[in-house]
């Protein structure tokens, strides 16, 4: 058992900041197969105006599911919304018609994904396509719709758009498709904009661009935004909170720089220890191995689970582990972790 | 082998068809037993409805010929022919396709160019042309469907010969010395024979449909009583006694739907198991 | 690209033109040369025919025949003929009707032409309707009739369905007539005369849809739940389009291209199948024509017949080729 240093010193109270309107707030959230086995279980976070909540975890963990669930767009049958709410702009999108889901999408809440070339028509140009979004959710028609197209892949930097627009897809670069969905997603003037991998399948050098542009996006139009992704590097630099997935539920979440630079949960140190970056935070010094050097795997869907749902590769678990799941607690202001012996380093 | 028929015994309509094309052949299998004697005889009073006279529970014809009689050998008939014709079809165009496929080159080209014209003349109308040319007679007949139906197996054989030929287990077969008709007959062709099944199945189907539209014409075979024959010369009493085109029809359909079924469980029996055998 | 590549390099569209365009010359030639083979491998010969049909049976009269025919010719040089005939757009001549073979062809192709053309448009539109009926409500009781009913159709003898639906409709009902493509001496006019036409029409192109129909509705709806299932179509529903446009749209819109395909494949099947289509309707276009001829005979006429499909086929294919490559755009000409 690698011996657990004593906790670092507690990291400096952050000043308390006055936090934008909250935009989002999932509550409780619960999503499983039928009436059974649970995918994703009570799983609460907040979107803020202007900031980006990124959800981290393997895959497997529910993440990719919880975002779909924004969106009315799970896979239903079987996967379904058990328990919870989604409170936005005053309505409760767990209990929301197909109706109701048809404004809101696009409008309210817009969703990009992760592979930009199958996620577009391969027969329709892309102006074509983004062109109706625009005609969709504003009315507009004809030349002041083809505008509004132009405007939208300036937008988003999209270069020589004019001749852009008239392209196939297949035409284009990965990181060139990616930001015309990003375009259409915008042309509805969202408040939300949920991302769901969006650089994983492009290159690293184009991934920093497609992130700063949703920086801008943030920054201009006070857009809030729910990142997917296991990519820590990238989360590291644009998240303000991160929230860290195992297993279907959230094992620690706060603030990017407390739950990145401190990580409470055996299973978060394991996966920054993981980081390609070296590996040099104060993990090292508290030699917590890496979580590939842990080895097993997380538990699959047909799993039955009693007790924390790390425990079976936690190197700090006890049989008080095995027994109960741990309930998210409170490390401190803005830092909150689902662990009972986190309290016990401290 | 007993894995594939566990599989295809899931699939009821399959299961059904098979069952029904049993049926279909024990009945044309046991013509002369049920119905000794010659089909064209014209032993019954004509025009009898079915269920008039229980000795003839299908009915009579415009001259009194006895319909169960012309069903049971109708059905020898065309079963004959459609599955001579598919077998015949689907040897020569695995010959042709593997060789094809095989050797590439200008044989593929020359062949390939010869299955594209067989398939750009219309099928029914090549048909045609062969049974009116050489005289309608059982040989011609399978003839014509053999010239319109290799083409098919043909592309389907090279197009699997190509991909096997490139295979791991065929280069290791070639480099320990195997003759080239020995890597056809052993290695590539039993991994061809699922797809090739399949389309023997579908072939003895529209076999059937070729003859029966031949003998419609009166192109079939002047010696036997096929169906399409049958519903020929009921065409005359369509207005008054419209069974005697009727019945014949619904013994076709029901024929070749069952065949229809029965290679649809094939396809879907062999799939999953090619998929595995092909790794 | 420099000034000097443009000058010696066919845009990639044109060259792409020029490859079909060639196959499908060689497949002319392949055509022909079958259909040369079937006419030759023939027992007895046009002559003979003719001969037997003076009832002269006089040696020096058929020797006489067949010079003047070049049938005493060796095979080469009359394929080099009969090559050379096609060349000049002359398909033989028919001495039943007294006429070029081109000419009769001529008169009758409109007939068959029509009915073609609109079994056609039915069978894709039911096509399109039931398939994405089925796609949609996959493995209920609807998606279930659909696949019976197709199934049903495609083992169904289409002679046989011709004459079911005359029982029905011509004579049980008497809604429509149960032959013929027009009224014989009705002297009907303008619309009169189109309903007339409309009113014949039915029943054949009805039939000879049928078949077609229920392939195309398993091949569209098996296209239906390929496109269904890919990303762009949830990048389509996260926008907030309306289901319909989704399907009708962005789904039909990709599986429709596989139809394109098939449709052009089946050309020969149709004109097949118009042999017997016309035959029990009466309706005179070429089909019928070859049935004829079989009947009579007319052999010349049968053979340029044959010939005359096969490149009518091998022009819709490499047009059906050319209007892929068009509506498809991952289709890179190159």
């Amino acid at each position: 058992m690698p011996v657990l240093a004593a906790a670092a010193p507690l990291y400096r109270e952050p000043a308390p900041a006055v936090l934008p309107e909250a935009v989002l707030t999932v509550e409780d959230l619960t999503l499983g197969l039928g009436s059974g086995r649970k995918l994703v279980d009570t799983v609460s976070f907040t979107l803020r105006r202007g900031r980006l909540l990124a959800l981290v975890g393997e895959s497997g963990s529910g993440k990719s599911l919880t975002a779909l669930s924004l969106l009315g767009l799970l896979p239903d049958p079987p996967v379904r919304i058990q328990s919870g709410a989604i409170r936005f702009a005053g309505q409760d999108l767990a209990t929301l018609d197909p109706a109701g889901w048809r404004r809101i999408r696009g409008a309210g809440i817009a969703m990009i994904f992760q592979e930009p070339l199958s996620a577009l028509n391969p027969v329709m140009t892309i102006g074509r396509q983004i062109g109706e979004a625009v005609r969709l959710h504003t009315g507009l028609t004809g030349r002041p719709a083809e505008k509004r197209v132009l405007e939208l892949l300036d937008l988003v930097r999209m270069p020589d758009a004019a001749r852009r627009a008239r392209d196939y897809p297949h035409r284009l670069s990965g990181g060139m498709r990616q930001r015309v969905l990003i375009a259409m997603a915008m042309a509805g003037r969202p408040k939300i904009l949920i991302a769901d991998e969006p650089t994983t399948a492009l290159d690293v050098t184009v991934q920093a661009d497609i992130l700063d542009t949703i920086a801008d996006l943030r920054a201009e139009f006070g857009l809030a935004v729910l990142l997917i992704s296991h990519d820590l590097g990238l989360v590291a630099d644009h998240a303000d909170e991160v929230a860290v997935m195992y297993a279907g539920r959230i094992v620690e979440q706060g603030r990017s720089d407390m739950v990145l630079d401190w990580p409470a949960h055996p299973y978060t140190r394991g996966l920054l220890g993981a980081r390609p970056t070296g590996g040099q935070g104060p993990l090292r010094q508290r030699g917590w191995p890496r979580l590939a050097e842990i080895g097993g795997q997380a538990p699959g869907a047909d799993a039955v689970l009693s007790g924390c749902s790390f425990a079976p590769r936690c190197l700090a678990a006890t049989a008080a582990c095995r027994s109960a799941q741990p309930d998210l607690r409170e490390l401190a202001r803005g830092h909150r972790v689902a662990c009972i012996r986190v309290g016990a380093f401290e | 082998m007993s894995a594939l028929w566990r599989q295809f015994r899931r699939n009821r309509p399959a299961l059904a068809g098979l069952t029904i094309l049993a049926l279909v052949v024990a009945l044309g299998v046991g013509a002369p037993l049920i119905r000794p004697g010659d089909p064209w005889a014209e032993i019954a009073q004509p025009d009898l409805w079915p269920g008039e006279d229980w000795r003839f529970p299908f009915g009579s014809d415009v001259l009194g010929r006895d319909l169960l009689s012309g069903l049971l050998h109708g059905a020898r008939v065309s079963l004959v022919i459609g599955f001579s014709a598919a077998l015949v079809a689907g040897s020569l165009g695995t010959l042709t396709g593997s060789l094809a496929g095989f050797y590439g080159g200008w044989l593929d080209d020359a062949l390939m160019r010869l299955a594209e014209s067989f398939q750009t003349i219309p099928a029914f109308l090549m048909a045609i042309v062969i049974v009116a040319l050489f005289s309608p007679s059982p040989l011609t007949i399978v003839l014509s469907i053999v010239a319109v139906s290799w083409p098919g197996v043909a592309r389907l054989v090279r197009a699997e010969t190509l991909r096997l030929r490139a295979a791991d287990f065929v280069l290791a077969c070639r480099s320990f010395g195997m003759g080239d008709a020995r890597i056809i007959l052993t290695q590539i062709l039993p991994n061809c024979l699922a797809p090739v099944i399949v389309t023997i199945s579908v072939m003895v189907a529209s076999g059937i449909l070729i003859e029966a539209g031949l003998s419609f014409l009166g192109l079939g075979d002047p010696s036997q009583l096929s169906w399409g024959t049958m519903i020929a010369i009921g065409r005359g009493s369509l207005r008054s006694a419209w069974y005697m085109s009727a019945i014949p029809g619904l013994a076709i359909l029901l024929t070749v739907m069952a065949i229809n079924l029965i290679g649809d469980g094939l396809n879907d029996a062999l799939n999953p198991y090619l998929r595995d055998r092909s790794k | 690209m420099s000034a000097i590549a443009i000058g010696f390099r066919l845009p990639p569209y044109a060259r792409f033109l020029a490859r079909r365009i060639g196959q499908s010359l060689a497949l002319v030639f392949c055509t022909v040369l079958i259909t040369f083979t079937v006419i030759n491998l023939a027992p007895g010969d046009m002559v003979d025919v003719m001969a037997g049909e003076a009832g002269a049976a006089d040696a020096g009269y058929i020797a006489l025949l067949r010079q003047r025919y070049g049938l005493d010719q060796p095979v080469p040089v009359r394929l080099l003929h009969y090559v050379e005939q096609l060349g000049h757009f002359d398909f033989g001549y028919s001495f039943r009707h007294n006429k070029p073979v081109l000419q009769l062809i001529g008169e009758r192709l409109g007939a068959t032409a029509l009915l073609m053309g609109s079994s056609t448009i039915l069978a894709i539109t039911g096509a399109v309707l039931l398939g994405i009926m089925a796609a949609r409500r996959l493995n209920t009781a609807t998606d279930g009739i659909i696949s019976v009913l197709a199934l049903l159709a495609y083992a169904t003898p289409v002679f046989w369905v011709g004459l079911m639906l005359i029982l029905v409709f011509s004579v049980k009902l008497r809604w429509l007539p149960s032959g013929g493509m027009e009224t014989l001496f009705s002297g009907l006019t303008g619309p009169a005369r189109f309903g007339d036409l409309a009113a014949h029409l039915v029943l054949p192109a009805i039939t000879l849809a049928l078949f077609h129909l229920a392939l195309y509705t398993r091949l569209l709806r098996a296209s239906m739940l390929e496109v269904l299932r890919q990303d762009f179509i949830r990048t389509a529903r996260a926008k907030g389009l309306p289901e319909r446009i989704v399907v009708g749209r962005h789904a039909l819109g990709n599986a429709l291209l596989p139809l394109v395909t098939m449709v052009g494949m089946q050309l020969g099947a149709a004109l097949g199948g118009s042999v017997v289509v016309e035959s029990v309707f009466a309706w005179p276009g070429l089909g019928r024509l070859a049935f004829d001829a079989v009947g009579e005979r007319d052999l010349n006429l049968l053979v340029g017949i044959v010939l005359f499909s096969g490149l009518l086929v091998i022009t819709v294919n490499l047009l059906v080729d050319l209007l892929y490559s068009w509506l498809d755009p991952r289709i890179e000409t190159q």
